[in-house]
């Protein structure tokens, strides 16, 4: 039996128009148990949004100084309006603030170019990232020379605070986190391997809350007496501390993910612990786990609103004490609906970047 | 170096001894216990200084002393006259322990109605999952804390002005306030009943189990159970003659009276560590569904297995796999995250005990141990059982 | 020798039994992607039909409509006398005839092997478990592994796996057996251990249609030979005819680039 015939052209897909009804059809009714569900779904939305959007946009005051201008029928964005500044900046002095804003642009011109592959000076910039740029924000923000005025960090708050507790606390957190990944590591020194293992354990199994507690009320007692630290410093230990122990998981896991014959080859080829782990090792494992890396910094970000707790004014604290204010009582809706705003752009934007990342670094690692 | 006649009857060489690798590992370890040792030592004896110039006392004899503060919420009987401290830890801890688990029952049924919902077909269940995942995940707790606190339960009405629901149900500034259940003479039967409907059920499972290996039919047992258990003690209630009255909260002077009161700081924080664990577990169960590879559908399509049969003897149980140690993970973070209470005023551990009664005592050393303290054992406890789970359910392998 | 005369009297002899398999006028469409163009195709009881082409050609697709794996958009397909449509009655019945070997094998890996065979029996056929048992081992002794019983996927080697997923399906006494790519997963030294059940199933009179690579396996056994490509039927043909004198141009450059190495 042979058969053949004359190849076929192709033909168009069968009935229903792929076009707007057809999918209308597909995904919201496909069946009577879905389509009951589509119109629950709906129902849902309507409650939600139109008032929603009623009260936020239509109905809402954006301009006025005082109270008394808002009509309470809708969201009084003056409140935000005339605060603005506290949120953003806490007390830093009106005049310094600028500092501020040219120590949060370097940072940003810095980084950027770090996280998109394309923009290249790689090695170069970290250097300058991780030596230089600390010591000079330090001068900008705190001031004290090069004819920079002394800013007190009590007068520090509001995102201005949010953002040196995030960034201070990661940049610590990592070389403490891989010190500690690899100390728990080293099967060769139990005693070693004890204390780090005792230590990322104990950390992880609190609430971040006591770890501030006892860096803010108790680190004074274990200090000799007269030696008084920063609020912000015991604040920023205290944050730095816990992160790191997170840090040193994430790190635990991209070494753990680096196959043996890569030690094995480091060592042939007479590189000693040290060198082989800062040359082969870390970049590969540290690359392989930057996904966990962002996450956890999305999650120390949000964290970072706990200082508020400890009476440290950042971004949420800021709005607290400014529900608190006694000209412009009962707009706390509005303050924490701007907080949220502002937090949930940073970490959605982190998120979306991670999701990113980690499908670029995927297709980079085909086995 | 001396001649030697033959290589293989020589001794093997030692290192010196600052060149052995086991040399150096000991001395290093020796360097770190002495410098680790060294630095606890001068930490505690400044700690013991700074105590005792400010005139601080140190060990736990406070813990029976009077502790002369009032608490808005108390599990077990605690007067302000003559509680102990002692007394505020347990109430703190009790509480703790309540608005976890409730936390726990509550972000669990909405994570898995959530996870669930994200991987419908339908396009726009499917996308509203999804906006709720991404929306409560990435906005810090502690704002959604002060947001449900100070922006919406501080903002009800006052008593006299109630929302409510016909005349049991108050909703108010100062709480929500539900009818409580008294048990009147005979609720013994409905609750005997109760136990051995769950008996019975538990025997139907063996016998049916049994029932369809012996012969292959199968039998309903799920749904049997559902209504042993629900029938048997609804027919023995209803046959005692209902004896359960409801005392109703009643409305006298400015607050309810009566009937079961739930503080606005109980409801705020349930409320919001619900929400936002939800939103994490929805994820956890997704990426555990999505775990189980497309073939096992097909396979078990292609033996003939019904799609509910698929689910239950193929899909669920590696999912389950794959899902649970997350799971427990957000319970754990769920139950740290309790400790936020302070922020509100709800009286749990941190709040009472590392809160109130520190500030009263100053014995920060004592209070702070027992706190993270009681932490570390829950979490430890949650960890052993994730090994064992680990251990016993992983797939046997090579 | 003896033995391939005797399955290609058999064959021969099938060939005029009653049709199991029928496609008629088949069309599949992956959104606007025509796949699956105009195949009709006709399988007697005890035929063995190894599908081959190219990949992307469609044969997958193909072999996994007639268990309704993949939904056909147009054209009727008829198995063991039940019509598949989106019957749901029609599909459980057409399911549990038709057996399928995955090229990924997709045993159950939470159960062990006699779990994994005894699955469906219990939940489809209502079999009590030790008779289910008792067939399981009988077919596990027949893929040559019945001392793995209780062992679990994971602790047994690819070729053991393809083995007790064909055991699997065997245990539901289908009428037809697809095969998926069965040995393209595999380490070469394992291949032959898989093909020699294959054929020992062949002898016994199963009817089998097999997407496959491997061209002995199609000489040794096969009834027919289809060649697809661009989702439709190019050539069919008794295997030698097949591979001696192949006709359309599309089929002698296939068989070129396989049968060169």
């Amino acid at each position: 039996m042979t058969t053949h015939r004359q190849r076929h052209a192709d033909l168009p897909p069968p009935s229903a128009p792929m076009g707007g009804l057809g999918w209308l059809r597909k995904n919201l009714f496909a069946s009577p148990q879905d389509g009951a569900l589509t119109l629950l779904a709906l129902y849902l939305l309507y409650l939600v949004v139109p008032p929603l959007v009623e009260w936020a946009l239509i109905k809402a005051d954006w301009r006025g100084t005082r109270s008394e201008t808002c009509s309470r029928a809708g969201a009084c964005w003056a409140f935000i309006h005339v605060h603005l500044n506290q949120f953003m900046y806490g007390f830093y002095p009106v005049a310094q603030q600028w500092r501020v804003n040219l120590a949060i642009a370097l940072l940003g011109a810095l980084i950027v170019p770090l996280l998109f592959k394309r923009f290249a000076l790689k090695r170069w910039q970290g250097a300058v990232l991780l030596l230089v740029y600390p010591v000079v924000a330090f001068y900008l923000l705190v001031g004290g020379r090069f004819g920079l005025s002394h800013v007190e960090t009590s007068k520090w708050g509001g995102l201005t605070l949010t953002l040196v507790i995030a960034i201070v606390g990661m940049v610590a957190a990592l070389p403490l986190g891989i010190l500690l990944a690899l100390g728990r590591r080293a099967t060769n020194m139990p005693v070693l391997k004890t204390l780090c293992v005792a230590f990322i354990e104990l950390v992880r199994g609190v609430p971040l809350i006591t770890v501030l507690f006892m860096s803010s009320v108790m680190l004074p007692f274990f200090l000799p007496e007269g030696l008084n630290f920063d609020k912000l410093l015991r604040a920023l230990i205290g944050v730095a501390l816990f992160a790191s122990a997170y840090m040193a998981e994430v790190v635990r896991g991209g070494l753990q993910g680096i196959p043996k014959g890569q030690f094995e080859a480091a060592a042939a080829l007479g590189l000693g612990f040290w060198k082989s782990t800062a040359l082969v090792i870390l970049p590969q494992a540290l690359k392989l786990v930057i996904p966990g890396i962002v996450n956890t910094f999305i999650g120390l970000f949000k964290d970072t609103s706990l200082v508020l707790i400890i009476g440290l004014f950042d971004l949420l604290g800021s709005i607290q004490a400014a529900n608190a204010d006694a000209n412009w009582l009962g707009f706390s809706t509005e303050g924490y609906v701007f907080a949220g705003c502002i937090y949930w752009v940073f970490c959605f934007s982190m998120s979306r970047y991670s999701q990113w990342l980690e499908k670029k670094l995927q297709t980079g690692h085909k086995r | 170096m001396a001649q030697i006649k033959d290589p293989a009857e020589a001794p093997p060489t030692r290192p010196p001894p600052w060149n052995d690798p086991r040399i150096r590992a000991i001395v290093f370890q020796v360097l770190v216990s002495a410098g680790a040792v060294a630095l606890a030592a001068y930490l505690v004896r400044n700690l013991m200084h700074n105590l005792e110039m400010r005139g601080i006392s140190t060990g736990f004899g406070f813990l029976s002393n009077r502790a002369g503060f009032a608490i808005n919420q108390a599990l077990i009987p605690y007067s302000e006259e003559s509680s102990t401290y002692g007394r505020t830890f347990v109430v703190g801890l009790l509480n703790t322990l309540l608005v976890s688990g409730l936390g726990i029952v509550f972000s669990t049924i909405l994570g898995f109605i959530i996870g669930v919902a994200r991987l419908s077909r339908n396009w726009l269940v499917a996308k509203l999952a999804l906006a709720y995942i991404e929306i409560f995940r990435n906005l810090p707790l502690l704002v959604q804390i002060l947001f449900w606190y100070f922006a919406v339960f501080l903002n009800l009405p006052a008593p006299s002005e109630a929302l409510h629901i016909g005349d049991s149900v108050f909703l108010t500034l100062r709480g929500l306030y539900l009818p409580r259940p008294e048990a009147q003479a005979g609720f013994g039967w409905t609750v005997s009943a109760l136990v051995a409907a769950i008996v019975a059920s538990v025997v139907l499972a063996h016998w049916s189990r049994h029932r369809q290996e012996r012969t292959g039919k199968p039998f309903p047992a799920y749904l049997g159970s559902l209504v042993l258990l629900a029938g048997v003690p609804l027919a023995a209630f209803v046959l005692t003659g209902r004896p359960l009255l409801w005392v109703k909260p009643e409305l006298a002077g400015f607050n309810f009276v009566g009937g079961i009161a739930v503080i606005p700081e109980l409801a705020a924080l349930l409320l919001s560590l619900s929400i936002y664990t939800a939103a994490f577990i929805a994820e956890t169960v997704r990426a555990g569904i999505l775990s189980v590879s497309h073939g096992q559908t097909e396979a078990a399509y292609a033996l003939g297995l019904r799609p509910s049969w698929a689910l239950r003897l193929v899909i669920v149980p590696q999912a389950m796999r794959v899902t649970i140690p997350p799971l427990t993970s957000q319970y754990l973070n769920l139950t740290k995250n309790s400790s936020l209470a302070t922020a509100i005023g709800y009286p749990d551990l941190v709040s009472l005990f590392a809160g109130t009664t520190l500030n009263q005592t100053g014995q920060a050393v004592e209070v702070m141990s027992m706190t993270m303290a009681v932490y570390l054992v829950i979490s430890l406890v949650i960890s052993m059982f994730m090994n064992w789970f680990n251990a016993r359910m992983a797939l046997v392998e090579r | 020798m003896n033995a391939i005369q005797a399955v290609d009297s058999t064959a021969n002899a099938a060939s005029a039994g009653p049709a199991m398999v029928e496609l008629h006028g088949v069309h599949k469409w992956y959104d606007r992607f025509h796949v699956l163009k105009d195949i009709s195709l006709s399988v007697a009881e005890g035929e063995r039909i190894v599908i081959c082409g190219p990949s992307g050609s469609g044969k997958s697709t193909m072999i996994r409509c007639i268990n309704r794996l993949e939904e056909h958009q147009r054209g009727r397909i008829i198995v063991g006398g039940v019509e598949l449509t989106s019957d749901v009655k029609n599909i459980e019945k057409v399911r549990s005839e038709v057996g399928i070997v995955f090229q990924h094998f997709n045993l159950f890996p939470h159960l062990t092997v006699l779990e994994n065979c005894v699955l469906a029996p219990m939940w489809v056929r209502k079999t009590p478990r030790k008779a289910a048992e008792q067939a399981a081992m009988e077919y596990l002794e027949r893929v040559r592994i019945p001392e793995q019983a209780k062992k679990y996927p994971g602790q047994l080697s690819g070729g053991q796996q393809q083995r007790v997923a064909i055991a699997r399906s065997l245990c539901m006494r289908p009428k037809v057996m697809l095969f998926d790519e069965p040995t393209s997963a595999l380490d070469p030294e394992m291949i032959k251990e898989v093909l020699d059940v294959m054929v020992g199933l062949a002898r016994s009179g199963m009817t089998m249609l097999c997407v496959t690579h491997e061209m002995g396996f199609a000489k040794t056994v096969a009834n027919r030979v289809i060649f697809m490509d661009g989702g439709e039927i190019i050539e069919e043909n008794e295997p030698e005819a097949f591979f001696m004198h192949p006709q359309h141009d599309r089929t002698k450059l296939f068989l070129s680039q396989i049968l060169n190495h």
